[in-house]
């Protein structure tokens, strides 16, 4: 058991909790800080599965950009007279039906049929292998996806910046 | 067994779980939460598969597709809940019924 394995447990653990947490969780902000905990904690199983590049990106991109326009969303969306935005559930009982016989179908496929003894190497992948292949083999999706994402956020901004009519009372 | 074993686990743990989050919650916020989970089930599926087969970093770079893509739903999606929130006042997606008045 050394320190790798127990972190391994530690942010699968944590991940799981807040995992839970946020399907149980009935105010939005309270959610999105369980959201916080589970990107992170995906970030630090990243690190350990030796994809240390998209535990970077996870860390910029979800902590740093999407938590920011979910709060930011949440704070524009409330009415903002001192109590905290509560969330009604709907759907209990098929919601959550449905979820976990999902669960159990995945657990069980995962756990009874697939045999992982062969192919599996604690070989790290080289940081300059990754860059390397970004940028031959896989530059063209890669130029492509960045033209996407300009395009999605000028997107964003012209629709959150134009203005509505209010509805008819 | 493996630590690839508890990845997977996790990975069907966030998706179920995020798949209930977007029947359950009434609240338009909280069902795009459940699909940023949705869509982070499925990288961490990806890069545990890419642990196995590690010959090249192939799903890695996937995933880091599917986070640029993540991104662009999210930043889309909360300004169309936005500016649906101005125009009726409500974030509740059951209320929500007519694409023109």
């Amino acid at each position: 058991m050394n320190a790798a394995t127990i972190l391994h447990y530690f942010f699968i653990t944590t991940a799981a909790v807040a995992t839970v947490a946020l399907v149980f969780a009935r105010s939005v902000f309270y959610g999105a800080l369980y959201l916080m905990i589970i990107l992170l904690s995906l970030a630090g199983l990243y690190v350990l599965s030796f994809a240390e590049f998209l535990a970077v990106t996870q860390i910029l991109v979800y902590a740093g950009g999407v938590l920011v326009l979910i709060i930011f969303a949440i704070m524009l969306t409330s009415n903002l007279n001192g109590k905290p935005l509560l969330v009604d559930h709907s759907n209990r009982l098929s919601g959550g039906l449905l979820g976990l016989t999902l669960l159990s179908i995945l657990v069980y496929l995962i756990a009874g049929q697939i045999n992982w003894n062969n192919a599996y190497g604690s070989e790290a992948f080289a940081l300059p292998v990754f860059g390397r292949l970004l940028m031959t083999r896989y530059v063209l999706p890669f130029e492509l996806i960045g033209i996407v994402l300009l395009i999605a956020l000028i997107g964003a901004a012209v629709v959150a910046s134009s203005s509505t009519k209010r509805p008819k009372p | 067994m493996t630590p690839d074993y508890d990845l997977l686990f996790l990975g069907a743990l966030l998706f179920s779980a995020g798949l209930s989050i977007v029947i359950i919650k009434r609240n338009m916020i909280f069902v795009l939460m459940g699909i940023e989970l949705l869509l982070n089930s499925s990288v961490l599926n990806l890069v545990a598969f890419n642990r196995i087969h590690n010959d090249v970093p192939d799903g890695q770079i996937f995933g880091l597709f599917v986070i640029v893509i993540a991104v662009c739903e999210a930043a889309v999606g909360l300004a169309i809940v936005i500016q649906v929130y101005r125009y009726y006042q409500s974030s509740v997606p059951d209320q929500i019924n007519e694409l023109k008045e």
